[in-house]
């Protein structure tokens, strides 16, 4: 395939996957939404003022990034992770594979797919946290570049995991027993600064925690950890997926008999 | 002239250890409409698998229109279109998109796509289905779907693996026109079928396939002259109780009201009824027993069978 009929496959991909999540809005935009929208009720404005401050900014400040980058990471990766697995369960993956596409062109495809609704599901998040904060932007493009690589490295992670899945409960298994708990304790509710030295140690081991306190830097100036350190480390873990996925798809892993 | 397909000692053992094909060879001409045949879990959709890249080989070589898989896959894959056995569409999407999101994989421009989906849609009979979830459409229709979508970027090459199972036949005789269509336009075609009449009506030439190796390679007119007999089974008004002994005429009994008789090919039938009305038996009916193919389809697949039986004892 020359250039054009590659970037021809490439939007044909990316619009199937944005279409495809656009269907099932009420099961790919709305439930995030309302489930932030909760934790900004309950957490913000309910308990938040009884926390006090964090880092110097009020609990709601504090707790909006996070909760931001926790919903563009749950929806990279699980657009991926069910949209893959539903089209090799369904077997209309045999549709990409007797075509010509590259592999790394059904890939980017997927991958951009699940940034698209991983962004779309944040930008939701965002506009929703304007009811309860003011949002101030310290450093745009540390913003930017911080939730854009974490959508990659996430709709990366979903497409591994949907390579090996088998079966449905395949799918959750991940999520439900990683993604959740390493969200939950990747700094979205607090700053590791009120941890004992032991989980604060524990903590840096916890990739979620730069990825959270990156974007919190981009937004608020504040951060637990080091900003540039955290771009190369989650640079390096994208090209590490990326590599293992292609390879994945070289050999066939579980596509090809 | 460049083989549309050509295949080298193709090799296929699964990761369980099975042996599914053992060194075939094979050679389609452009524009052939060719039948590959076998009985179950011969090669048959291994083969077509491998040809279009859903089955990795395990040794062998295969040109599509001179084009090594191994060196070109792209440009091989350019070439070919499939319909599979099973339904491998998205059953969420709409007709519509199924095609077009084809085409697209295949790199054709968008304008071209919606032409191309159009023609396609509507040769098929199915424009007036485009906006349906293809989940609601019927079998037929849905087998129909896929020769569309295998079109859609107007291959050299149509690979069909059992495209009218499950079909009714009127619709299956529709089908074997539009392929017929297709393939005087000049896209070479590969069918695999269980209905031996099919391939009997549409291809030119034939493989036959079994245990892995391809046991008969031929023309379906070379490989019907070697069929010198035939079947017939005659039903009578009397009740027999026995089968009723005729020189020349061997045959069995089936009921009390029907018996069978193998008849040498261009032999006459005359002596056959004239002992039989000595006898007063009096014939009803009388019809061939089985597709001709088919009878030949299994004299070549048995002794092939028995053969490997014996060098494994």
């Amino acid at each position: 395939m020359n250039a054009g009929q590659q970037w021809v496959a490439f939007t044909t991909i990316l619009v199937k996957e944005v279409r495809r999540f656009m269907r099932i809005w009420q099961q790919t935009l709305l439930p995030p939404a309302i489930t932030i929208a909760l934790y900004f009720v309950i957490f913000g404005k309910l308990i938040g003022p009884r926390i006090g401050e964090m880092s110097g900014f009020t609990y709601i400040e504090f707790v909006v990034p996070g909760l931001i980058m926790m919903s563009v990471i749950t929806n990279a990766y699980g657009n991926v992770v069910s949209s893959f697995f539903g089209t090799k369960f369904q077997r209309s993956i045999e549709e990409l594979l007797v075509s010509p596409v590259p592999n790394y062109i059904i890939l980017l495809g997927y991958v951009i797919g699940g940034v698209v609704r991983g962004l779309a599901v944040g930008m939701i998040v965002t506009l929703l946290s304007l009811f309860f904060t003011d949002l101030q932007v310290s450093h745009l493009g540390v913003t930017v570049a911080i939730v854009f690589l974490t959508a990659v490295l996430f709709a990366l992670a979903g497409f591994i995991n949907a390579v090996f899945a088998n079966s449905f409960d395949d799918i959750s298994i991940i999520p439900t027993f990683v993604l959740t708990p390493l969200t939950y304790l990747g700094g979205v509710f607090y700053s590791i600064s009120m941890l004992p030295p032991f989980w604060q140690a524990v903590s840096l081991a916890n990739p979620v925690l730069y990825m959270v306190n990156t974007f919190r830097y981009g937004l608020l100036g504040v951060s637990d950890i080091n900003v540039a350190w955290a771009f190369v480390m989650v640079t390096g873990f994208c090209a590490l997926l990326f590599f293992f996925s292609l390879f994945l798809l070289e050999r066939g892993k579980r596509l090809r008999s | 002239m460049t083989a549309a397909l050509s295949i080298r000692n193709l090799h296929k053992q699964y990761d369980n250890g099975f042996e599914a094909l053992k060194g075939i060879d094979l050679d389609v001409q452009p524009g052939d409409f060719f039948a590959l045949l076998g009985p179950n879990g011969a090669g048959k959709s291994t083969t077509i698998g491998i040809i279009c890249s859903l089955v990795r080989k395990t040794a062998g070589e295969i040109a599509i229109f001179g084009t090594d898989i191994d060196r070109n896959f792209s440009l091989a894959k350019q070439y070919i279109g499939v319909v599979p056995q099973e339904f491998n569409f998205n059953q969420f999407e709409k007709v519509i998109d199924i095609v077009k999101t084809q085409a697209g994989y295949f790199g054709l421009p968008s304008k071209l796509a919606d032409e191309r989906t159009e023609k396609y849609l509507r040769q098929l009979g199915l424009w007036e289905k485009r906006h349906q979830r293809s989940r609601m459409l019927s079998g037929g229709m849905k087998r129909r779907l896929m020769i569309a979508r295998a079109l859609v970027h107007e291959p050299r090459l149509l690979v069909l693996d059992e495209p009218t199972a499950g079909v009714d036949i009127e619709l299956r005789r529709s089908m074997w026109q539009f392929l017929k269509g297709i393939n005087a336009s000049g896209t070479t075609i590969i069918l695999t079928t269980h209905y031996l009449e099919e391939a009997e009506s549409l291809c030119r030439n034939v493989a036959i396939i079994d245990q892995g190796k391809i046991i008969h390679n031929t023309s379906i007119k070379q490989l019907l002259r070697q069929l010198n007999k035939e079947v017939f089974v005659l039903d009578t008004r009397e009740a027999l109780t026995g089968m009723p002994t005729i020189e020349g005429y061997p045959g069995q009994l089936i009921d009390e009201h029907s018996f069978e008789v193998e008849v040498v090919k261009g032999k006459s039938l005359n002596k056959l009824f004239a002992s039989l009305s000595e006898r007063d038996i009096h014939v009803t009916s009388m019809r061939n027993k089985a597709n001709r193919l088919e009878e030949l389809f299994v004299s070549l697949v048995e002794p092939h069978r028995n053969e490997t039986a014996e060098a494994q004892l």
